[in-house]
């Protein structure tokens, strides 16, 4: 059964706050080589078999799951 | 003149904008339930209410955009309909594409729920005919995404159009980082279409309809006919 993996994103023009919170706190922590910190969604979706998943994945980004104002999104499709 | 408050699975300020509708304005006001798809063409007003429509799942308003009732909400806008987005509402108008834009989460991170001042930079639509040109209201926020954001050529096409009605402003009128408690591009509160007849905005002109709730600055808004 194909499996898509979805990845979510704030564009990178856009000022991330919570990734900018993230990063403090890392650095704080001692991480001093985190540079930038970005938060996003990833879903994993079930498809049937039959049809054209990356299409279908597609259609199901542009109209839903991302904002094309405010994100970017990429997939994966597994066999 | 009859007014609409569509209600969503998870609204919260609908019964607000009833009560502001209905008992202050006046108005003949009816529930609008979110399953339904009525034709609207005999109300003067639709509020497009906040709270947390369908849970804000996924990102808020991406949901409620799907329901039924807001193809009823596109042709009544089509034809010229007035329709006011607050909060959730605005973020709504925006997923669906009837506003530019979109909102984000705080710069804060932090919910902010707090009287603020916000200008008004059009006087001239239906909205906000009954303010000058500059004054200063004091309406209340309740937010945790109302970060309003846009790509530049969209910004500029707003400045240009008069499109940006409201803007956080200090309580004298000053545009500040300060007096910006969500962080907005341009300290924008509230913007409209093209045509001047959706407006949605995050502070809360329903809860400022009556001095015993701290100020009446936004009454004024809500009386469009």
């Amino acid at each position: 059964m194909p499996k898509a993996k979805v990845y979510i994103t704030l564009k990178p023009s856009l000022l991330d706050a919570q990734g900018r919170v993230l990063l403090n706190a890392l650095q704080q922590l001692g991480f001093e080589t985190v540079q930038e910190v970005r938060v996003g969604k990833y879903l994993e979706i079930a498809l049937q078999p039959d049809g054209d998943p990356r299409a279908q994945v597609e259609a199901m980004c542009q109209k839903l799951l991302a904002n094309p104002v405010i994100e970017q999104y990429r997939y994966e499709i597994e066999e | 003149m009859k007014a609409g408050v569509i209600v969503f699975p998870g609204s919260n300020c609908d019964r607000d904008a009833y009560h502001a509708l209905r008992d202050v304005l006046g108005y003949d006001t009816e529930y609008l339930w979110h399953a339904d798809a009525p034709d609207l063409s005999q109300y003067g007003l639709i509020v497009v209410p906040g709270g947390f429509s369908y849970g804000d799942y996924l990102r808020p308003g991406a949901i409620a955009r799907f329901a039924p009732i807001m193809d009823s909400l596109r042709e009544y806008a089509a034809r010229g309909g007035l329709v006011l987005g607050v909060c959730n509402g605005f973020q709504i108008l925006c997923e669906a594409g009837l506003l530019p834009g979109a909102l984000t989460r705080n710069l804060s991170l932090k919910f902010r729920c707090k009287p603020v001042y916000v200008r008004v930079e059009n006087a001239e639509t239906p909205f906000t005919c009954r303010y000058r040109h500059g004054e200063v209201l004091k309406i209340p926020i309740a937010h945790g995404d109302g970060r309003y954001v846009c790509d530049e050529a969209t910004l500029q096409q707003l400045r240009r159009n008069g499109q940006v009605i409201f803007r956080y402003c200090s309580p004298t009128g000053e545009l500040s980082d300060s007096w910006n408690p969500n962080g907005s591009v341009d300290h924008i509160a509230g913007v409209a279409n093209e045509q001047f007849n959706v407006l949605g905005m995050m502070p809360h002109p329903e809860r400022a309809c009556e001095l015993l709730l701290g100020s009446e600055d936004g009454r004024r808004l809500l009386r469009v006919h």
